[in-house]
């Protein structure tokens, strides 16, 4: 009893390093390849539109409805304590340090984090990947360095503009159920926020985008035992994504608060 | 000249490649045969550089390509086309796109001169006009015939089969052999299929070579295998359910 289960915890602590281990040689390999010439645009392009031009619905809709609700959940404190106009304030902030950030990366892994591991298991599991290195092209070069540049550049972008969204929804809150004048919103929820709150909730989705990248072709390449394999990497990307997305807003939380106190 | 010396593989402590050795001259069609899973796909995976042995060496027109990186076998691989046993087309591009990927990816090579290539190069399997179509909108038996104008497109020197005709008609399986035999005649290719279709084998090749256990245990001209005294070889081509092969793995007694 007690020796299956030390079994299974060991079996688990390996799994876990190997884990990390493959993931870390990816990242390096990642990191060699996107120095090396030629770097095919196109391809970049590409993965740009289709981790954000059509990630725009989802992360609008979720954007709109995150900041409607947390005006709502703030007006059932403010209003009590007779201080509703500083929701504006309450949201933009809130949105543009973390929820904005966070919530933004999570789409997108779940969207297009999931459809990477799936595309690139299948591609695994049919041979395309053996088939492109056999035609001497580099896996990490032509399927992991787009999805990389791709997801870092884009989710920034994805998030400044769900930030924008979430204010704006807010702002309907605010003006058509709270009665504050739309100016007075406007002036207080832009008045609160510094550059420092806008970078450090930008810069950290540079990290997160990674993070999807990483992790999502980490796991479509690990694919084994054709398509219920799929269905497990995809599961298991996803979950690691977003556990290793709150763990890195964790440390870049605490990391900011030392640097701009 | 391909020549494969002492190559082993194993994979989780199961020996796929047990001390292989064996030598094909330009310009031969060698056809490996042997049971499912004995390690054939995964002996061509090394020839053209995709796996990488444990141990042994592959010489390739004299130059060891065993210990070549990526980069230093860039060369060596233009030089091999590999037909993948379900084709493994890129299911996201278009079948010109598929076909051209080699010379688009790596030389520099006009618009007019690709699109005469890929055109030359499905004209050769008879699939002429279909470069606008996805590989969804293609039968087994033309996603054969597409990996095969893919791999001839770069025009290389030797050409790996993996499995040709497996899983499509008899028709079908034919016509691939004869495009196969056509292909060797005129491009003058050394060509390496890897099958377990005996009537395939005896179609194209010039020599047959069989694994068995990650060793060839034979090797030689059709007439020669047909004729064989070995029991293992003996069983395997004549496709008996009884004899030395099948009482080793004791399951199907």
């Amino acid at each position: 009893m007690i020796e299956s289960m030390l079994i299974n915890v060991g079996r688990k602590v390996l799994a876990f390093l190997q884990f990390l281990g493959g993931l870390a040689t990816l990242v390096w390999q990642s990191f060699y390849w996107l120095f090396v010439p030629p770097l095919k645009t196109r391809r970049v392009l590409e993965q740009a539109k289709r981790a954000g031009y059509d990630s725009l619905p989802i992360v609008s809709l979720i954007g709109l409805f995150i900041g409607m609700i947390f005006a709502f959940q703030t007006a059932y404190l403010m209003q009590r304590l007779g201080s509703e106009i500083y929701i504006a304030s309450i949201v933009a902030l809130s949105l543009v340090r973390e929820l904005g950030p966070v919530i933004t990366s999570l789409v997108v892994a779940g969207r297009v984090g999931a459809a990477i591991t799936a595309e690139i298991g299948s591609m695994q599991v049919t041979e395309q990947i053996d088939a492109l290195e056999a035609m001497g092209s580099n896996p990490v070069k032509y399927l992991v360095v787009p999805r990389l540049l791709a997801l870092s550049l884009m989710l920034p972008i994805l998030t400044l503009y769900a930030d924008i969204i979430g204010i704006f929804g807010g702002w309907l809150i605010c003006v058509y159920k709270l009665g504050i004048p739309s100016r007075l919103y406007m002036s207080v929820a832009f008045e609160a926020l510094k550059f420092k709150d806008i970078f450090t909730g930008l810069s950290k989705t540079v990290f997160f985008g990674m993070i999807i990248a990483f992790v999502s072709c980490f796991e479509g390449f690990n694919v084994e035992g054709g398509a219920e394999g799929v269905g497990r990497a995809t599961t298991r990307s996803v979950v690691w994504s977003f556990i290793l997305i709150i763990a890195a807003d964790c440390f870049f939380t605490a990391l900011f608060y030392f640097i701009f106190p | 000249m391909i020549e494969i010396a002492k190559l082993c593989k194993s994979f989780n402590e199961h020996r796929v490649l047990d001390n292989t050795t064996l030598k094909i001259e330009t310009g031969q069609t060698c056809v490996i045969i042997g049971r499912s899973g004995c390690g054939k796909s995964v002996l061509l995976k090394h020839i053209v550089g995709v796996l990488k042995p444990d141990s042994g060496k592959i010489f390739i027109d004299g130059q060891e390509t065993t210990g070549l990186n990526d980069k230093e076998l860039e060369p060596v691989r233009l030089k091999i086309g590999l037909v993948f046993q379900g084709g493994a087309l890129f299911d996201s591009m278009t079948v010109g796109e598929n076909v051209g990927f080699g010379l688009i990816e790596y030389n520099h090579i006009d618009r007019k001169k690709l699109s005469e290539r890929i055109e030359e190069s499905l004209c050769m399997v008879g699939l002429s006009g279909i470069q606008n179509l996805m590989p969804s909108e293609l039968s087994g038996g033309m996603k054969k015939r597409v990996a095969l104008a893919r791999a001839i497109c770069t025009k290389p020197e030797i050409i790996l089969y993996d499995e040709p005709t497996t899983g499509v008609d008899p028709i079908t399986a034919d016509s691939i052999n004869e495009l196969i035999r056509e292909l060797h005649d005129k491009l003058k290719v050394t060509s390496v299929v890897v099958t377990h279709d005996m009537k395939s084998a005896y179609r194209i090749a010039d020599k047959i070579a069989m694994l068995y256990d990650g060793k060839i245990i034979t090797e030689g001209t059709v007439s020669e295998i047909q004729n064989t005294r070995h029991p293992v070889v003996y069983q395997f081509i004549n496709g008996l359910a009884q004899g030395p092969i099948t009482e080793t793995m004791g399951c199907l007694k």
